[in-house]
């Protein structure tokens, strides 16, 4: 569980460091008025999505942070049995770089007003997150078509768990995204967008940054970080 | 005394946020029933959670009946109580406490009560309902389904919960119990999204973090709890669903099953225990947060006096919430784990009594020499502290390794969670609806059948609890449908079972009379106004009751003092609300 308890660590960090900055030492009961810094008024529209899906990503973070546990936990017992991962994975891992870098692009397009640029960036990214799933879709096949099939093993049965949740949360940023393409296809201004885009390109780096996860846990570096780690250290 | 004066008469034009940001309404179909309004969400939500949890009432009934009078029920099989104590579990903890605090009183009060129009994400917010209803129903659909609903017991510990011996493990039970939590949590992550965002963006201006009541601390932070403790429940469910539908082996152990070798090999049942417990021990607190929070108001509100020690409320809420991350293998002392842990984890949980203590001093200190007014939310939030206190004594055992193994699985235990996170929340979900029913629906509930209700719950459950404590030390053991004869157990527990549940089957009656007076009242109870309790925080202080939809007319209320000013000296009244500039000239101390 020492994953789950790492994450749940740094989000704790996070809330502590953030409770420091809201005056936890004040005393409500001596005071009087309104603070200076509140008179500006409520929080922009645009933050408050922000952080509407930055407490979202801790929530999917916490999720494969358990996965990543359990994976763990059940690693040490002794009927598990590693299976060689499918080439066709790295190429699948460009894909979502790929449609990460394009999405970064687009977004900053769309903030200098390059129209072309912009549209021609999510298209490629929209088509890039769809290899993605496709080229999953395909590794499937292939551990099956090899026998590997979901009750073969628990690294396997782990395997088609991790990766079935990463897709279904990268469908659900490809609905996301198609919101995106057809507004930016409809309007000739982008500004308005650019809020959109902004979650979007953040919600897509961030699962990026969990597949990269989900490979270093699957593909068995994570035992070797830990144990040059360690070395490291002693 | 500090001062915070932008202006220099004192007061701050309100902020005026233009109406076209709130969706509304455009049919009876968007305005009461997929309404996006938090107000309309919370009575759905609580509606359906008040309606399961009768359900829960019921089976509990009908485990009595078994335990008091075993041998009389014959539709009482052995399969049957298992099911029954597995859905009444599952019901109360889930369905009921989670749905309703966060569901029903995290919508309600937490615009109101930090001075926002409506919930960060309305629409989510609606989906979050429709979601949860749903997975109500799939839940209810199992009592229907060939097998009926799954026996397991409410923590489906595998491999029992999907083999064929346990009710509903080889059926559909299993698989719609999963189906249902997996569901219950994507709706919950939609609402809890809303309810953590709104109090960190919504706050109108001068609400200050610290001058939030504690009632949207405990919520608060129960929501983020539980946004982080309900993916392990998740990851639990959906992986005994692997191990169920497509025979992986996460959970299975090599098994024998009436002969037969099993093809399940290599899994781990402690694996299940971790990650349910990971969750289960943050619901816990996810559930008994937002109850210290309400009482927390209730009792200065009825005691006219401010909340002691404001600032240990808020930290210890926090800490608490930090500390039940770390504790979660206590209900494991008995799972075969390495004992280092139950060291380890014994010492986590009698560090988590610290913050908690903290709070009941803190309340009686409250109370301390307070203007008490006995109305029925002061009643309900007594019996809460004297009920906590008694169950979380009986955990300062339980929390003990070596306590804790020859206890474990007796009636003791039952009689622990039940008075900590059954009765002493239930006692605050009371207590609050008699404190805001007011708001809701402008009139007061019935006092007479309030006082009744009261008394017959308050002595009734302690009828039922105090003799289980005993019944538990003197072995008898939970999940036993039956006793038969066992040597150690005397005769006279067969009589006290009988007297526990006819004080189990009194206490339900008595709920019925709550419910009669929630209906009754809708129509023939006393005009409220808008402040019937002459309380200082935000929600008494909208321009209508029932607050409209908005909440606050043309210009969101600004925040200049704290919840909790009574009893002040000077002032025109014994509240100040939060939203009252007074005195409209503030003096200037000296630096």
């Amino acid at each position: 569980m020492s994953v789950i308890l790492s994450f749940i660590f740094l989000i704790m960090c996070i809330a502590g460091w953030w409770l420091a900055r809201h005056h936890l030492l004040s005393k409500p009961w001596l005071e009087r008025g309104v603070p200076a810094s509140a008179t500006e008024g409520a929080a922009p529209v645009n933050r408050t999505a922000k952080v509407g899906l930055g407490v979202f990503l801790a929530v999917i973070g916490a999720l494969f942070a358990l996965l990543a546990s359990a994976y763990f936990e059940r690693m040490g017992l002794p009927d598990w049995r590693d299976f060689p991962l499918p080439r066709l994975l790295w190429v699948n891992t460009g894909m979502l770089i790929a449609c990460s870098a394009a999405l970064h692009c687009a977004l900053a397009d769309a903030r200098n007003g390059a129209l072309k640029p912009a549209r021609s960036g999510l298209v490629i990214a929209s088509l890039a997150g769809l290899a993605f799933v496709f080229g999953q879709l395909a590794v499937w096949l292939q551990l099956v078509s090899v026998g590997l099939g979901v009750a073969s093993n628990p690294a396997v049965t782990f395997f088609y768990l991790l990766t079935g949740l990463h897709g279904l949360h990268i469908l659900g940023g490809l609905v996301a995204l198609a919101f995106a393409v057809s507004s930016a296809f409809h309007g000739t201004d982008l500004r308005p967008l650019i809020p959109r885009l902004e979650l979007c390109t953040i919600y897509w780096h961030f699962l990026l940054v969990i597949w990269l996860a989900i490979l270093v846990v699957i593909a068995g570096w994570a035992e070797e970080i830990v144990v040059t780690c360690s070395q490291l250290f002693s | 005394m500090v001062e915070f004066t932008p202006k220099a008469a004192g007061t701050v034009p309100p902020a005026e946020v233009p109406d076209v940001e709130l969706y509304h309404p455009k049919s009876w179909w968007t305005k009461y029933v997929f309404s996006q309004d938090a107000k309309i969400i919370a009575i759905q939500y609580s509606g359906t959670a008040i309606l399961i949890g009768l359900v829960a009432l019921v089976l509990s009934w009908l485990m009595r009946l078994q335990l008091g009078f075993p041998d009389t029920f014959s539709f009482i099989t052995v399969e049957a109580y298992y099911q029954f104590i597995t859905m009444h579990g599952m019901i109360m903890v889930i369905y009921l406490l989670t749905a309703l605090f966060l569901g029903g009183f995290g919508n309600y009060l937490i615009p109101l009560m930090i001075g926002a129009r409506d919930m960060a994400f309305p629409y989510v917010n609606m989906l979050s309902f429709w979601i949860y209803l749903v997975a109500v129903l799939v839940l209810v659909a199992s009592f229907f389904a060939p097998g009926g609903p799954t026996g397991a017991g409410w923590t489906l510990y595998p491999p029992q919960a999907i083999l064929s011996g346990t009710p509903g493990g080889q059926e559909a039970g299993i698989l719609l119990m999963l189906s249902s939590l997996v569901l219950f949590i994507i709706g919950f992550t939609m609402g809890g999204l809303n309810y953590a965002v709104t109090v960190l963006q919504c706050r109108t201006r001068g609400m200050t973090l610290m001058r939030m009541p504690l009632t949207i601390w405990g919520i608060f932070t129960a929501t983020v709890m539980a946004l982080l403790a309900f993916p392990a429940l998740f990851v639990a469910g959906v992986m005994m669903l692997f191990d169920r539908l497509v025979g992986s082996s996460f959970f299975m152990p090599a098994l024998v099953e009436l002969g037969e070798r099993l093809d399940y090999g290599g899994g781990s049942p402690i694996l299940f225990q971790h990650l349910f417990w990971f969750f289960g021990h943050p619901e816990v607190y996810i559930v008994a947060l937002p109850a210290f929070g309400i009482v927390s108001d209730l009792i200065s509100v009825h005691a006219r006096k401010n909340i002691f020690g404001y600032r240990m409320m808020v930290w210890a809420i926090v800490i608490i919430g930090g500390l039940s991350f770390i504790v979660w293998a206590h209900h494991m002392y008995v799972s075969g784990m390495n004992p280092w842990f139950g060291f380890f984890f014994a010492t986590t949980t009698l560090i988590i009594a610290i913050p908690t203590a903290i709070k009941v001093y803190n309340w009686v200190l409250t109370l301390w020499r307070g203007d008490i007014h006995f109305t029925l939310p002061m009643l309900f939030a007594l019996a809460f502290i004297v009920t906590f206190l008694n169950g979380g004594l009986s955990g300062l055992f339980l929390g003990n390794v070596v306590v804790d193994v020859p206890l474990s699985d007796t009636m003791f235990v039952v009689a622990h969670f039940h008075m900590v996170m059954g009765v002493a929340p239930i006692m605050v979900i009371f207590g609050a609806i008699y404190h805001w029913y007011p708001k809701i629906t402008g009139r007061m509930l019935d006092e007479t059948m309030g006082r009744i209700h009261f008394w017959v719950t308050f002595v009734g459950s302690y009828a039922i609890f105090f003799p289980m404590h005993y019944v538990g030390l003197v072995g008898v053991p939970r999940r036993y449908n039956e006793l038969g004869d066992l040597l150690f157990v005397p005769p006279s527990i067969a009589d006290l079972n009988a007297f526990i549940s006819i004080a189990a089957l009194i206490v339900g009656a008595a709920q019925m009379v709550f419910l009669f007076n929630l209906l009754w009242s809708l129509r023939h109870g006393k005009e409220a106004g808008g402040n019937p309790w002459r309380a200082a925080s935000l929600e008494w202080q909208t321009p209508a009751t029932p607050p409209e939809h908005g909440n606050w007319g043309k210009s969101l209320p600004v925040v200049y003092r704290w919840a909790y000013d009574y009893s002040v000296p000077g002032a025109k009244e014994d509240f100040i609300a939060q939203n009252d500039p007074w005195p409209e000239e503030p003096e200037r101390s000296p630096a």
